[in-house]
């Protein structure tokens, strides 16, 4: 039998679209010219000229101190999740919870930043960094939560009950046997929480305040105001970032998949 | 020798399904006691009542003079040995074994002389710093009792550890468990479904059913004298006649006269359907037209071609052989007797090949002492799955104990037989 060549082709289609934008840009952020339109010549320009401007740097230090804590966080927070998910699952207020987890997911994010200001602005906090981080644990909680509750589903808990058959308290229990078993899972979560929160625009957007620019909102008014090639440079490097940690985080769940 | 362990009238229900109900029982220092039955008899609770995974809903548990019924797992001296090792797959062997020691927060010196002192009774040395997942089923397993022993319990609770190993490496392990036992003596609480197990390891087997215990004995005493048709089933083969007991026997007058005769109570009179009345030995209190069942075990029967001299309590029926499976060490015949089909084992003493051996479809003698049957009340039809295995299965675990229980179908279409109105 032949084989019909469609799938290949709408493959390579679907890739083009994806990709080709991206690889556009990458090129270009090589490209000495100021316009994207014309090759001149092959340089790091735009990158050595990143490195001056004050103000993307403060900007990539707002996203990280944003990010860090936020994933920090929500890793915390997810892993609990998680574990009340499993432990008592099949109850009512399980499945709402479960729900309310999972809800950040689907929601427009759009949504998500609007409700948020909103909700920010009548409790009169003012809009600053902490804002921001607080925006990006609600949604980066629920992909903590998901990938760890995978991992809880094939679980042994017997081991759990070995290490307290062994004389181990609860406390020694989840620090010796449960925190470092997991680890793979909660990590794996972390990465995919962080590179979320770095890119993320739309919620951000709608809770910064003066002062508390992140790096996606600065691109976004230097598209406006400023130099696209710079950008360029600088969107290279946060998708080098953030395939990195994707990588990561893929790695550390199969390899976790693995050890179970 | 004192108890260790005691369990006061223990219960615990799981919604409506009594998983332990009101078991008391109690183990001895150092003794192998080993809670056998089918799965869902209660004693993987009692195991976990005991290692403080589950809380009774009523009664206690005293281990070594102390009730430790409310004491949170890791206070009690007990250490499991889990169905699936549940050894810390992120820790080396050698770590999973000084786990216990070092939450005791014990010197580390003393934890490195205790660690290799139990890689060496394992015989594990060189593969300390391996993990889990790089070593087969039986090192796990004695890796898992290494990282137990270590802690010296009072009770080493074992949890049906040879079910995720294949047959022959069951039989090594068998034998280890044996002398691990005999080396540390420490006592050991063993649950297991496996009869062959339980009967070679144990000093005491308490066969359990339905959460309750059914019988606590020697294995001799569960294989020679079960109490009940489960215990009979349940442990080895047997056969199973559905008769009405005819009253007492009555002895042979030495004089043959016409004087009263008196009456043997030792022994009893049995109706079984259309066969000649049998006699078996007054084991317990048995009213005269109870319905009771005879259980004699298939080896203690003897077949022959010839009728067999006449012996005082020697019960003899006439049948047809219906099968024969050579094994070897020993022969099985299945005999047709009326309505019955019942399981012969024959041990082979002497040189086989002088002899004619019985075959197929040949018209033979069984005998059997009164003293060798037992008198049972009927079973639960729940345990009907139970006597109805098919020999192969569980054959497979022992060889010298022949297990596996048989009565053939025919014995329950026998039932409307036997029901003779006693006159």
């Amino acid at each position: 039998m032949k084989h019909s060549r469609l799938p290949a082709i709408v493959t390579w289609l679907v890739m083009g679209f994806f990709y080709l934008p991206i690889l556009v840009l990458v090129a270009n952020s090589f490209n000495s010219s100021r316009y994207g339109g014309q090759w001149e010549s092959t340089s790091l320009k735009w990158y050595i000229r990143l490195m001056g401007e004050r103000d993307i740097w403060q900007a990539l230090r707002n996203t990280l101190a944003v990010a860090v804590s936020a994933t920090l966080a929500s890793m915390v927070l997810g892993t609990s999740a998680a574990f009340a998910l499993h432990r008592f699952v099949g109850s009512r207020l399980q499945k709402l919870h479960y729900g309310l987890i999972y809800m950040p997911l689907v929601i427009p994010e759009i949504l998500m930043g609007l409700s948020l200001q909103l909700f920010f602005v009548s409790l009169n906090v003012e809009l600053s960094l902490v804002t921001i981080g607080i925006a990006h644990v609600t949604f980066c909680l629920s992909f903590v939560t998901m990938t760890v509750l995978a991992r809880l589903q094939d679980f042994d808990f017997s081991i759990v009950e070995a290490a307290q058959d062994l004389g181990a308290g609860w406390w020694t229990s989840l620090w010796r046997i449960l925190i470092p078993m997991l680890a793979p899972g909660i990590l794996a979560g972390g990465l995919l929480a962080f590179t979320l929160s770095i890119d993320d625009f739309v919620i951000s957007f709608f809770v910064a305040g003066l002062g508390s620019t992140t790096l996606p909102i600065k691109i976004y008014s230097m598209i406006k105001y400023g130099s696209p090639p710079l950008i360029n440079a600088l969107s290279t490097i946060l998708l080098t970032v953030t395939f990195v940690c994707v990588l990561g985080s893929h790695y550390l769940s199969n390899k976790g998949q693995k050890a179970a | 020798m004192s108890e260790i362990l005691e369990f006061v009238d223990v219960s615990k229900h799981y919604g409506a399904i009594k998983a332990v109900d009101h078991v008391s029982l109690s183990v001895k220092q150092g003794e192998f006691f080993s809670l056998l039955g089918p799965s869902g008899c209660g004693k993987t609770t009692l195991l976990r009542i005991l290692a403080g995974f589950e809380q009774p809903d009523t009664g206690r548990v005293i281990l070594g003079g102390q009730d430790v019924t409310d004491l949170p797992p890791y206070e009690r001296k007990v250490n499991t040995i889990f169905q699936s090792y549940a050894l810390f797959p992120h820790l080396s062997l050698w770590e999973n074994i000084a786990f216990g020691l070092k939450v005791a927060k014990r010197p580390k010196k003393e934890i490195k002389e205790e660690v290799d002192k139990m890689l060496a009774l394992i015989q594990m040395e060189d593969q300390a710093w391996k993990k889990p997942d790089q070593i087969s089923g039986g090192q796990k397993q004695r890796v898992a009792i290494a990282r137990a022993l270590i802690n010296k319990p009072r009770v080493l609770l074992l949890d049906e550890p040879l079910a995720a190993l294949d047959l022959k490496l069951r039989q090594r392990m068998l034998i280890e468990l044996d002398l691990f036992h005999d080396e540390v003596g420490i006592t050991f609480l063993y649950v297991t479904h496996d009869q062959g197990e339980a009967m070679s390891l144990s000093d005491r087997i308490a066969v359990m059913s339905h959460g309750s215990i059914e019988q606590l004995g020697t294995p001799a005493e569960i294989y020679e004298a079960p109490r009940t048709s489960f215990v009979a089933a349940f442990i080895g083969d047997t056969n199973f006649f559905d008769g009405i007991v005819a009253g007492p026997l009555q002895k042979h007058s030495p004089f043959g006269g016409t004087r009263p005769v008196p009456v043997d109570k030792e022994y009893s009179r049995l109706i079984i359907g259309d066969l000649p009345d049998l006699e078996c030995y007054n084991d317990k209190q048995i009213k005269e037209g109870e319905r009771i069942f005879l259980s004699v075990r298939p080896e203690k029967l003897r077949i022959s071609r010839e009728p067999p001299k006449t012996a005082p309590h020697l019960n003899v029926i006439e049948g047809t052989v219906e099968d024969v499976i050579y094994l070897g060490a020993q022969t099985k015949y299945w005999v047709k007797v009326g309505a019955y089909r019942i399981s012969v084992i024959q041990q082979h003493s002497r040189f086989l090949l002088d002899e004619i051996p019985i075959k197929w479809q040949e018209h033979v003698w069984l005998s059997w002492h009164a003293d060798d049957g037992f008198m049972l009340e009927k079973y639960d039809e729940q345990d009907e799955n139970l006597i109805l295995t098919p020999p192969e299965e569980v054959g497979e675990t022992m060889e010298d104990v022949p297990i596996a229980v048989a009565a053939s179908e025919e014995e329950y279409r026998g039932d409307s037989a036997a029901e003779v109105p006693v006159s």
